[in-house]
């Protein structure tokens, strides 16, 4: 018995020895300062995976953690004597304030509570081909109890602490509504909240806050930081200043901003959308 | 008696309307016309807003190689060429003619006396099938053209024929059987030479007593025609198990029927194909089913494609008060539709009409691991396992598990004791899936 015990105990070192694989222990160190979700944020498989990137590629260049953010990124940079990029902290953004109010429902559906079925099933309840449907698709894949379906509206709600805009609601939405953006100073950001692509006259039929391709913000924007295709504005968030002249300019209130003052000479139902 | 082995159930037949004799809807004043009736490319409008067009004219031409071409089911005048909301409300582009009158086109034969000699060899015969827009009228709409070309290397030994009708409620090719077996009959002798096959088999369910017998008695009036009755069993009508329950072959995954030496296609299909060629009529009417448990009168109705199907319930005595879903096709394989204004196409076999309490669907619970989809599945797949990997995004470990196989049948979630939405999960699978192959492709 002893004798088998010393035999194994041999063969087993020999092999430990033999297959030993030889890694940088700052690998290991690395992945000690990582969180450790292992939620693929950073666009690897997993906070190891990252970790070794990091090591054997021997710069941070477009590697980032965003759940670990500018502290956890100073302390690998600091590790391992390399530079951290300044990056931008981004946030996912829902584009469609189809709410139950703007967008009612006309007709009720009941099946799997799944978007991606109702996607490719029928249009929707508000009638709107390009509107949220309110299924929560976006809410199941979300690892950080981020996003959320607010009741009164029907519309999910991203959290401004939680997200660390993974890209996985991003992914999940079978209209591509949401859209990772800049975070903004002081978390302020505009956005057009439509991505309808209908004329307008069509959009408005089922949407009261929809887009409709009229171009003025386009004109009014001093940075040109907005672009108008198939019917539909985009503001690329990269140029926007946050003057908020496009939203006063929106006829149809289609843009909206976040984490405003309220500005008291009139009323703004799309900042009723909160952070 | 003939069955397939694997899975299936046995839904409630509620086979209501299956005495109502064919009545003719009246033309109404505007029809709606969608360029994709088919399943492949949409067809190319040739029509614009002002022109004047006669029953049976092209107005819209079928592109690449699986299309179909559409014809205008009335005479009048074209109102637009634009999108109009279909039953699933998204928009889809149609031409929407305002009626006046019913002048047919000049080539088209109205006479009623039947046929029966085909002077066209097989090449004229399929292109004539092309040319008159024929697609599948079992619900599938395939354009009929396509498999009636053999690809090279196959050879087709056996026709069958589809009077099989499985989904509860529907009864239009029932009343087709009853009332127009003979030009079903010369319609099948015409694909059979199309094909070059002296053997074709009708497949008929055991619940259409009446139909079997008629059409037994007629076979005899034609050659190499057998008529067959099948154990009603759902989905005895899906083409791969009508082939294992007629000729006892199995179709491979993946591949089509021709494969094992035959192609099928629905009596529908057989009598638009009479009609196309011998009275060079194209395919602008069909037989639909309005039925349901509420409804006043459960009716089959001959309808010019492009009928709004408010007026067809109309018809037939009016919208039901206690009605909660109006379903396009059968119980089983239909979908609730969210607009009643869009219009019958080809493929509108019937309009089921679901009473409030009827329609609610049950609360979903998880799985319990029972293993009844798996037991009624007549593809031989595991429908639990499908849906959680759709439910997962696992798009690579579903193609593996064959769920590109699924015909869509319904049997899994009908059988299904946690209530739970497996063949919608398993749709959205198929869905991505295929984007997935079509991208590999290219």
């Amino acid at each position: 018995m002893f004798a088998i015990g010393i035999t194994a105990a041999i063969i087993l070192y020999i092999v430990a020895q033999k297959f030993k694989v030889i890694e940088n222990p700052l690998i290991d160190e690395v992945v000690e300062l990582l969180p450790g979700a292992h939620c693929g944020g950073c666009g690897y498989p997993g906070c190891r995976a990252l970790a070794e990137t990091m090591v054997k590629r021997g710069s941070l260049e477009n590697l980032n953690c965003p759940v670990g953010g500018k502290e956890v990124m100073g302390q690998i940079a600091a590790l391992l004597g390399l530079v951290a990029e300044e990056k931008e902290p981004m946030i996912a953004v829902l584009r469609c304030n189809g709410s139950k109010l703007n967008a009612p429902d006309k007709v009720l559906y009941e099946g799997a509570t799944s978007c991606s079925f109702l996607h490719q099933l029928n249009v929707g309840e508000s009638g709107c081909p390009y509107g949220c449907l309110g299924q929560g698709d976006c809410v199941f894949s979300c690892k950080f109890d981020a996003i959320a379906i607010d009741s009164k509206t029907g519309l999910p709600v991203i959290d401004n602490e939680n997200c660390i805009a993974c890209g996985a609601c991003v992914k999940a939405c079978p209209r591509q509504i949401i859209e990772i953006r800049f975070k903004g100073k002081k978390d302020r950001r505009i956005y057009v909240s439509c991505v309808n692509k209908e004329k307008g006259g069509i959009a408005r039929k089922n949407c009261s806050v929809a887009c409709i391709g009229c171009g003025k913000c386009v004109k009014i924007c001093p940075y040109e930081a907005i672009t108008m295709e198939n019917n539909l504005a985009y503001i690329n968030f990269e140029k926007c200043k946050l003057c908020r002249k496009c939203v006063k300019e929106c006829p149809t209130n289609a843009i909206t901003e976040l984490n405003f003052p309220v500005i008291k000479e009139k009323a703004q139902p799309n900042t009723e959308v909160e952070a | 008696m003939k069955t397939f082995k694997l899975g299936g159930i046995h839904p409630e037949e509620n086979k209501i309307s299956a005495q109502q004799p064919i009545e003719v809807v009246p033309i109404p004043k505007t029809v709606f016309i969608p360029v994709s009736q088919h399943l492949g490319t949409p067809a190319k409008p040739i029509v614009e807003k002002g022109d004047v067009v006669k029953t049976g004219q092209l107005i819209a031409k079928g592109e690449g190689f699986i299309s179909a071409n559409v014809h205008s089911s009335v005479s009048g005048t074209v109102l637009k060429v634009d999108e109009i909301v279909d039953y699933s409300g998204y928009r889809r582009l149609s031409i929407v003619i305002e009626t006046e009158g019913d002048e047919w086109m000049d080539t088209i034969d109205r006479s009623t006396e039947l046929k029966k000699e085909c002077t066209l060899d097989s090449k004229a015969i399929i292109g004539r099938i092309n040319e008159m827009g024929i697609v599948g009228m079992g619900g599938a709409t395939f354009p009929s053209y396509v498999k009636l070309n053999v690809p090279h290397g196959k050879k087709a030994e056996y026709l069958l024929i589809n009077g099989v009708e499985c989904e509860p409620y529907l009864t239009s090719d029932h009343r087709l059987m009853l009332e127009k077996g003979r030009e079903i009959m010369v319609g099948i002798t015409i694909l059979m030479k199309a094909l070059h096959v002296n053997k074709a088999m009708i497949g008929i369910e055991n619940n259409k007593k009446d139909a079997f017998q008629l059409m037994t008695d007629l076979a005899k009036e034609f050659q190499g025609i057998t008529v067959h009755t099948l154990k009603v069993k759902y989905p005895q009508g899906a083409e791969k198990q009508l082939i294992k329950a007629l000729i006892n072959r199995e179709v491979p995954s993946g591949k089509l029927p021709i494969e094992v030496g035959c192609v099928v296609h629905n009596v529908g299909t057989a009598f638009a194909v009479y009609e196309a060629i011998q009275k060079n009529k194209p395919l602008f009417e069909r037989i639909v089913t309005v039925t349901g448990k509420s409804i006043k009168k459960p009716s089959n109705l001959l309808t010019r494609v492009g009928t709004s199907i408010s007026d067809l319930i109309a018809m037939t005595g009016g919208l039901p008060d206690d009605s909660g879903k109006i379903i396009s096709g059968g119980p089983m394989m239909g979908r609730a539709l969210s607009n009643a204004d869009a219009p019958i196409t080809k493929g509108t076999s019937g309009i089921l009409v679901m009473p409030e309490k009827e329609s609610k669907r049950v609360a979903t619970m998880n799985c319990i691991r029972c293993g009844r989809c798996v037991t009624v599945c007549a593809m031989g797949l595991e429908p639990f396992l499908l849906a959680k990997l759709a439910e997962n995004q696992s798009w690579e470990e579903a193609e593996a598990e064959h769920i590109m196989d699924c015909m869509e049948c319904g049997s899994c979630q009908y059988t299904c004791p946690s209530g739970r939405p497996l063949l919608d999960h398993v749709r959205v699978g198929k869905n991505e899936v295929a984007k997935i192959i079509r991208t590999r492709k290219n």
